[in-house]
Formats: C-alpha cells, sequence, structure tokens
C-alpha cells in the first residue's frame, strides 16, 4: 500500500464538522426564512398589492432584515450554527454585501465603503449577470429553431 | 554555527514583560493574570488597526514602567505583528523614539524577536532593548478572512485569533529568567493548503526546530520542565505528539502549547484554540514566565502565507522559532 503523504494524515486526522447537526440546522433555520418570506407574500396579497408589486416586496424586506441585522450584529450569530441556512437564501447575499461595507468604512466612503461592499459579493453579480446572458442566448436560439 | 544551536555565552535576563488583551482573553483561563484588558478591544481608538498599535504601546509602557525604564534608556525596540507592512508595530513605535527594527515572522514573531534581540545583547551591540509583537482578532479576520459581521462557519480545525500584545524587556539586571540558548527556525512545507488548519500547516515546522534542538544541544524532552509551542492548537499539538512518537520520543507532561492554554475550548467557542503572535507572546508573558521553570524551551510557529498565496493555491509553509528560558531556583 502507498504510504500516507502529511496532507492526507493531517486530513484524516482533522476533526470534522458535525455534518447531520449542521444539515439539520441549515434546513431549520433555512426554512424558516422561507417560510418568512411565503408568510410576507401572504400579508402584501391580502393588503390588496399586485402580484408583481409583491414579488418585489418580498425580498426587499428580506433584504432589509438581514441589512439590519448584520449591522446589530445577530446575523453572524446566527449564521454561526445556521451555516447554508442563512447563506442561500437572499438573506446571505445581503449579509455579503453590508458585512464587508460596515468593515470598511474605517477607509472612507469611496476607497473604504464604496470599493470592498462588492468584494464578496462581486462575483456572484458578474457571474450571475453572465450566465443569465448565456441563458438568453440559448433560448433566444432555441426559439428561432 | 549556521545550522546549528546557538548557545549564549552572555545570556540577557527578560527583566520584566507584560501582556495586555481584549474581552475574550479576559474572559480566558489566563485572563486574571493580564497586566491590562480591555474589553471594547479599541483601546481608545477609532478603528481595529490603530487600537492593535496602541496595545503594543501600552503594552511596552507597561513592561517598561514594571522595569522603571524610561524611553531613552532603551537602546533597541524590536516589533512585529501581522499586519501589511508590519503597520501595528510601526505606529505603535512612533510615539518612543527608540531605534526601531520592525519584523514578520507571523505567529512566531515573539520567539524571533526574542531571538535576534538575545543575540544583539550577547554580541555586546545593546545593552537593555526591548520586544514587543501583537495580534488583534478584528484587524487580523480583516486582512485574512472575512468581514467581521460576514455570516459565515468555521471548521473545528480553525483557530481564533488572540486580541493581545506581549512586550518583554531584555537586560542585565535582577534575578528574572535569562535566554540561554537560540535556534532560528527553517520553513518547513508539509503541503498543507488549507487555511483553517494552521495547526497542521505548523506542527512539520515545529518538530523540524525541535528535533534539530534535541540533536543539536544533545538534550531530550524529559531534560525541559516545560517545552511551549506557539499557537499550534489542538489540532498541531496532537500532531507534534504523532511525529514525535514516530521516532520513539515521548514529549510527555511538560509539552503545551499556548494556543490551547489561553482560551477555553468547550466555553469560548474557538474551535482549536489561539493563535497569533499575542497568543504565544502573552501567555509566555502572563503565565509561562511568572512560574520561573528552570528550563523551559519556548517555541513560536508561524504559518508563514499571505491572502495572496492562498489564493493562488499555494501550501502554507510554516515556521518555529526556539528560545531556551532558563530561572534560577
Amino acid at each position: 500500500m502507498k504510504q500516507e503523504t502529511y496532507p492526507q494524515y493531517a486530513a484524516r486526522k482533522a476533526k470534522r464538522s458535525p455534518l447531520g447537526k449542521d444539515c439539520l440546522l441549515a434546513f431549520l433555520v433555512g426554512g424558516t426564512i422561507c417560510t418568512l418570506g411565503q408568510g410576507l407574500f401572504d400579508l402584501y396579497g391580502l393588503a390588496g398589492m399586485s402580484e408583481e408589486n409583491v414579488s418585489t416586496l418580498v425580498p426587499m424586506t428580506l433584504v432589509f432584515l438581514a441589512a439590519l441585522t448584520t449591522g446589530l450584529g445577530w446575523f453572524g450569530q446566527l449564521a454561526k450554527h445556521a451555516g447554508a441556512g442563512t447563506l442561500v437564501p437572499i438573506t446571505g447575499f445581503a449579509n455579503a454585501v453590508v458585512a464587508p461595507a460596515i468593515d470598511n468604512k474605517a477607509e472612507g466612503l469611496v476607497l473604504g465603503l464604496g470599493a470592498q461592499a462588492f468584494v464578496i459579493a462581486g462575483p456572484v453579480i458578474l457571474y450571475g449577470t453572465l450566465a443569465s446572458v448565456i441563458y438568453g442566448l440559448v433560448y433566444y436560439c432555441l426559439r428561432w429553431l | 554555527m549556521a545550522r546549528g544551536v546557538i548557545e549564549l555565552k552572555n545570556p540577557p535576563r527578560i527583566i520584566a514583560s507584560a501582556a495586555v488583551g481584549g474581552k475574550k482573553e479576559g474572559e480566558g483561563p489566563c485572563g486574571e493574570q493580564f497586566d491590562m484588558l480591555d474589553p471594547t478591544g479599541l483601546f481608545g481608538k477609532e478603528t481595529w488597526e490603530q487600537a492593535e498599535a496602541e496595545m503594543q504601546g501600552r503594552a511596552l509602557s507597561l513592561a517598561m514602567h514594571k522595569a522603571k525604564k524610561r524611553q531613552e534608556d532603551l537602546d533597541l525596540l524590536i516589533a512585529g505583528d501581522l499586519m501589511n507592512q508590519c503597520t501595528s508595530s510601526s505606529f505603535g513605535a512612533l510615539s518612543f523614539g527608540v531605534p526601531y527594527l520592525g519584523i514578520y515572522g507571523a505567529c512566531s514573531t515573539s520567539a524571533e524577536g526574542l531571538l535576534l534581540g538575545s543575540l544583539l545583547y550577547d554580541a555586546g551591540r545593546a545593552s537593555l532593548l526591548g520586544v514587543v509583537v501583537s495580534s488583534h482578532f478584528c484587524s487580523a479576520e480583516r486582512q485574512f478572512r472575512y468581514p467581521l459581521d460576514y455570516g459565515g462557519q468555521r471548521p473545528p480545525t480553525a483557530q481564533w485569533t488572540v486580541t493581545g500584545a506581549g512586550a518583554f524587556l531584555l537586560g542585565h539586571e535582577g534575578s528574572g529568567p535569562s535566554i540561554t540558548a537560540v535556534l532560528p527556525g527553517r520553513i518547513v512545507d508539509g503541503g498543507i493548503t488549507d487555511a483553517n488548519n494552521m495547526g497542521a500547516a505548523m506542527a512539520p515546522a515545529a518538530y523540524d526546530t525541535l528535533k534539530r534542538y534535541f540533536d543539536g544541544s544533545g538534550s531530550a524532552p524529559q531534560d525541559y520542565d516545560r517545552i511551549v509551542t506557539g499557537d499550534l492548537g489542538a489540532e498541531g499539538y496532537a500532531i507534534l505528539k504523532d511525529l514525535f512518537a514516530h521516532d520513539g520520543v515521548t514529549l510527555g507532561e511538560s509539552y503545551t502549547d499556548c494556543g490551547i492554554l489561553i482560551y477555553d475550548a468547550a466555553r469560548q467557542d474557538v474551535h482549536a484554540g489561539g493563535s497569533g503572535c499575542g497568543c504565544s507572546a502573552t501567555v509566555l508573558s502572563a503565565v509561562l514566565l511568572p512560574r520561573r521553570y528552570k528550563r523551559m524551551l519556548y517555541v513560536a510557529t508561524g504559518a508563514l502565507m499571505s491572502p495572496m498565496s492562498v489564493k493562488q493555491g499555494m501550501s502554507i509553509p510554516g515556521i518555529a522559532h526556539l528560545v531556551c528560558i532558563e530561572s534560577e531556583g
């Protein structure tokens, strides 16, 4: 048998994340956030808003709440336990913009906050936009056929 | 000589030392032994980087106060930290007006500073030197990882950067512990690429340095009352013991690690333990030196990566510098 290399040994020895617990917490917290979104959707609908407006208002509300709780320092405390549960919904995106914005304000509004706000979310926006362009082209070509 | 143990003919004494820390350090098992704690972590400053510089200044002032020394008594100041361009050290030393050498050895900087200071003292080039190093959780997170409020999870192998500064004065007065031998570390690359497992990245360097020291000095682990590594944390601590066990050498009860000592891992949510220049420096000053071990090997460990090298997929080389500290009676 080939002898184990040091990185392989270290990886084997490394303490593992509690995967079952992490998945369960992600499921519960992520599910709660999505249920909150659905609740907001229903509430805005009951208030007599059009479905188009409601579809804009729900993510706006969730983004606002994530930004607010990030500023209050609560988001990180929850995300520490929830992991993908807070990262995957739109709340994770809001946190990824607000956290560096707060962090870098010491370097000024332009060179700090302005330049660094999208340091984490930037790649998501760039590749998200590129992916949508490719999707649009494929869709256009398929319709043409 | 260059590869061997350097025994000092004219060993300096650590005539005074001081440890300054933040909230988490104060709540840890060594909290009461710190000379000064600021639970806000800001030390009266506006930004984390300025706070770190201030912390260095306060630690040095406290050590000088203990030794009843003034700025003009100091021949040289050696300082280091984790920030780009060693800014915490440069700004921290700014108000002292003392000849200054800024050094970088990642988390091994405390031992590197003591080593360099001892050699200069030994050579008769300085009679009173200051060594001060620091790390700050908030400034280090910003530079090396994510923004502070970013919602993410740390793996169990991750370590918590200590907010703390340790200062040491090397001279000839009093009856403080002496630095009798030093061994500069070699850069050792174990091939670890996971920046969240720095204990594993640094353990081979600690092994290399200790093994070279035992071989070069003809001593064994049982000849020391205390063998302490800088910040290997729970992961690196276990790996180092494994590496020596592979050679048939037992590190034994005398071996411990500052990254394990500084926090209560079960209570303080620090995963594998503490890290940073401030980790080994504050533990040395607050906990280890006051115990006056007859013979102690202090081996501060550093992970020599940058955010850039990690992003480029390069492995994390480690280094470990050793100083042998002896106390009388």
